[in-house]
């Protein structure tokens, strides 16, 4: 893919500015039905959820606490997966957004809740609702497109390095906690910019630091410890690692489906000078992919198998999404754009593909068989070891060729 | 949630720390409290909360509910109130309400409300609060008690005014349905007048009650109906209690009868006790001024302009992020005050407990204090 703009093909292009205001309007009364229709019930369904996942997590705890019985370990880890599942993607994930704020219950709240992961939430929601909300899919200005580490665009340069992306890519998976708390850090940029001597970059880290160690406590240390009696210390040690493995591996996976499966479209950092509140919303539907599934695909995903109505109400409640999406959906057909949404198999699969494809050079993947793999592997291992001109014209070449495949 | 455990005080033991601080660390970003309010919301040591155990109507939009208070109530003085927190639509809001019971033996407590017209809470405490459900609570509060050996007295109420009156009574002559009013020792020398004033008779909360007292020759009862007498004038009062320059005066009731009360007490010399609970409405207008706790000058903001941007022209460091109402960066508790969202023209106000503002889409909608 690359940036809406440099298209040859746009997808916006039928539409008038008018058309995009009224769009905007669309949304706006899309909106305001549900913060009408907002109350009791709603209430009740967070409480109930936070219910439920405390119970589910301590009854859980509770079974490891003889998880030197694999059945119990089983059973155990399972439980306490889904209740880490639970308390990242439909609570915290959801609250930290102010999507209950409007309950006023202090214990509730954007400004007071804190999470179980590596980010603290206060850096997780500058990041994530300040810019990444801000400026979905906006190269250059959403760090959440490859997470700084990855290319995600054919627009970026290739460079051998990025082979490994697909690899970068799992590990990141698997410690996917780790990964965002040294992303909300700004870690890597700050290191760029000289700026980790700072008192700010400093404070910010030390909280990132205290709040692994409080984390790690808990699940490396004292729930193993109050499993020693049963001789159960390493037991529940690798179940509460194997249950935040699996949290992180499904929410990996969960927010790579929101906006990295083909077809997603990103945005130059010019497009949005002056941009109206019908272009943002405009840039949200384009920038957005969902999930679809049952009911509890989106419990489990914390309704971000509706991605792209959260991008256009991200402060709306969660359990509202899915009675708003066929109104979002008609509103794409009505302006002839394309609702992006597959069962999350397919999606994961559409997005590793994307990452795949795109740690190779620009074109490759399309113009290899399984007849021409040998010259194929010849001309990237050429423009893996070879010098920045020998990469330029076997580029040159493979983007040739498969222009003349596309004729 | 970042909220410490309390500290248990002197029972706090090296043992008990340390448990403590497992605790903590088993429940780590949570905090043990947050576990234990699954099961036991009322126990020692958690955020103070009561329970409803019954609704009972007293007329026909008043109705007095029998609450259960949590492990750590402290009790009150008769007269006093409570703050309680209460969930209408989902919405927490908070609202004081004199106690209105007498000595119990079962350790429960009750508060009487009058639905208000148009109002949010109390229409929902008398017709739809059930039996279980939990209210947020605050220990009782409030300098509207009488001293231990009060001289004469005169009680002037007027509607749901009579409730920390009836609280006071209740205490000073126990009643009960079989046994009828008690007239205990200490109680005995006491001289009391009650002035109760309603719009109508049978909107009179708690008249039977007055009237049982006065019976049983515990009190002195003037009952003043505005559909009868009309509406009650201070000017009145020599006339109907004519020995009033002898008695310490306790008022409680709208504030036009308790300004009334205050400058004719005032002008007389005589001493005058008044409760009053504000009228929570704010009406909605157009700009407004801005007030923050770290600054000493108002700033003025039109109806138009968030409230963001009129505090930064004006100097103020503020929070802020995405600038379009969908990141919460930038949100700030406002103590008073009325804003209004710039987008849907949605009103939110505040009056005494901070109410957490966008500050981003809100432009002022009238003068608003923040804490920051």
């Amino acid at each position: 893919m690359t940036v809406l703009q440099n298209k040859t093909s746009n997808p916006i292009a039928h539409l008038t500015a008018e058309d995009v205001e009224h769009i905007g309007v669309e949304l706006d009364a899309i909106r305001q039905e549900v913060l009408d229709s907002r109350g009791a019930s709603d209430a009740a369904y967070i409480r109930r959820m936070i219910t439920t996942q405390r119970s589910l997590e301590l009854g859980s705890r509770a079974v490891l606490l003889a998880s030197i019985f694999p059945p119990a370990w089983l059973l155990g880890t399972a439980g306490l997966s889904i209740a880490k599942i639970l308390e990242n993607m439909e609570i915290g994930h959801n609250i930290l957004h102010g999507q209950w704020d409007w309950m006023r219950d202090p214990k509730i709240h954007s400004t007071t809740w804190e999470w179980d992961s590596a980010s603290p939430a206060a850096q997780w929601k500058h990041s994530h609702n300040e810019l990444h909300h801000t400026y979905t899919n906006v190269v250059g200005k959403d760090n959440d497109l490859g997470y700084g580490i990855m290319r995600v665009d054919e627009d970026q340069r290739w460079y051998p390095l990025y082979l490994l992306q697909p690899l970068w890519n799992f590990i990141n998976a698997c410690f996917f906690e780790y990964g965002i708390a040294a992303y909300d850090l700004e870690l890597g940029a700050s290191k760029r910019k000289g700026l980790t001597k700072t008192p700010e970059f400093q404070a910010r880290k030390n909280a990132v630091l205290r709040k692994i160690r409080r984390q790690a406590t808990k699940d490396y240390l004292a729930h193993p410890l109050l499993s020693l009696p049963t001789g159960s210390f390493l037991p529940t040690l690798a179940a509460n690692f194997t249950a935040n493995v699996v949290r992180n591996l499904w929410s990996h996976s969960v927010i790579m489906c929101g906006h990295f499966p083909e077809g997603v479209e990103t945005f130059e950092k010019d497009s949005i000078e002056g941009e109206t509140r019908g272009e943002w919303y405009l840039r949200q539907m384009l920038g957005s992919a969902n999930i679809s599934g049952s009911k509890l695909t989106h419990v489990m995903t914390g309704n971000l198998s509706h991605q792209i109505e959260h991008h256009l109400f991200p402060d709306l409640p969660s359990n509202r999404y899915a009675e708003v999406a066929p109104k979002v959906q008609a509103l794409f057909e009505k302006y002839g754009l394309t609702y992006r949404a597959a069962p999350l198999p397919k999606q994961v699969y559409s997005a590793w593909h994307r990452i795949v494809r795109l740690s190779l050079p620009n074109d490759w993947l399309a113009t290899t068989t399984w007849r021409n793999l040998p010259r194929q592997l010849r001309r990237l291992a050429k423009m893996s070891t070879g010098s920045r001109d020998e990469r330029a014209q076997v580029q040159a070449l493979l983007t040739e060729e498969a222009a003349l495949i596309a004729a | 949630m970042a909220f410490l455990l309390n500290d248990s005080g002197p029972r706090r033991t090296p043992l008990r720390s340390a448990a403590t601080r497992l605790g903590e660390y088993l429940a780590t970003p949570l905090v043990p409290s947050d576990y234990l309010d699954l099961f036991a919301p009322l126990r020692p040591g958690a955020e103070l909360r009561a329970r409803v155990v019954d609704v009972q109507p007293e007329t026909q939009d008043a109705a007095t509910l029998l609450l259960k208070p949590g492990a750590d109530w402290a009790g009150h003085q008769p007269g006093q109130y409570i703050r309680i927190g209460v969930d209408v639509d989902g919405v927490r809001h908070w609202r004081a309400y004199s106690l209105t019971h007498g000595p119990r033996s079962d350790g429960l407590i009750s508060i009487t409300v009058k639905a208000v017209v148009d109002g949010i809470v109390s229409p929902y405490l008398v017709r739809s609060t059930r039996p279980g459900t939990l209210l947020h609570l605050e220990q009782a509060a409030g300098d509207f008690v009488l001293p231990t050996r009060p001289g004469p007295l005169l009680f002037v109420t007027a509607g749901s005014g009579v409730t920390p009156v009836i609280g006071m009574l209740r205490n000073l002559f126990p009643i009960s349905d079989e046994a009828g009013v008690f007239i205990p020792e200490r109680s005995r020398d006491l001289d009391i007048v009650v002035i109760h004033v309603a719009p109508t008779e049978p909107d009179s909360i708690f008249l039977d009650h007055l009237r049982a007292l006065d019976e049983a020759g515990a009190i002195q009862l003037i009952a003043r109906y505005d559909d009868v007498h009309g509406v009650l004038a201070v000017d009145d009062l020599r006339n109907l209690v004519p020995d009033v320059a002898h008695r310490s005066t306790y008022a409680c009731g709208p504030a036009g009868l308790l300004d009334a009360l205050a400058s004719h007490h005032a002008e007389h010399e005589l001493p005058l006790f008044i409760e009053q609970f504000r009228v929570a409405h704010v009406e909605a207008g157009e700009g407004g001024t801005l007030q923050f706790a770290s600054t000493d000058s108002a700033i003025d903001a039109d109806g138009g302009t968030p409230i963001l941007d009129a505090a930064e022209a004006s100097g103020v460091l503020m929070p802020s992020g995405c600038r379009m109402g969908i990141c919460f960066g930038c949100v700030l508790p406002m103590r008073e005050g009325v804003v209004r969202d710039l987008r849907n023209g949605e009103v939110t106000t505040a009056t005494g407990d901070p109410v957490m503002v966008q500050t981003c889409i809100n432009a002022a909608a009238g003068d608003c204090h923040f804490d920051h």
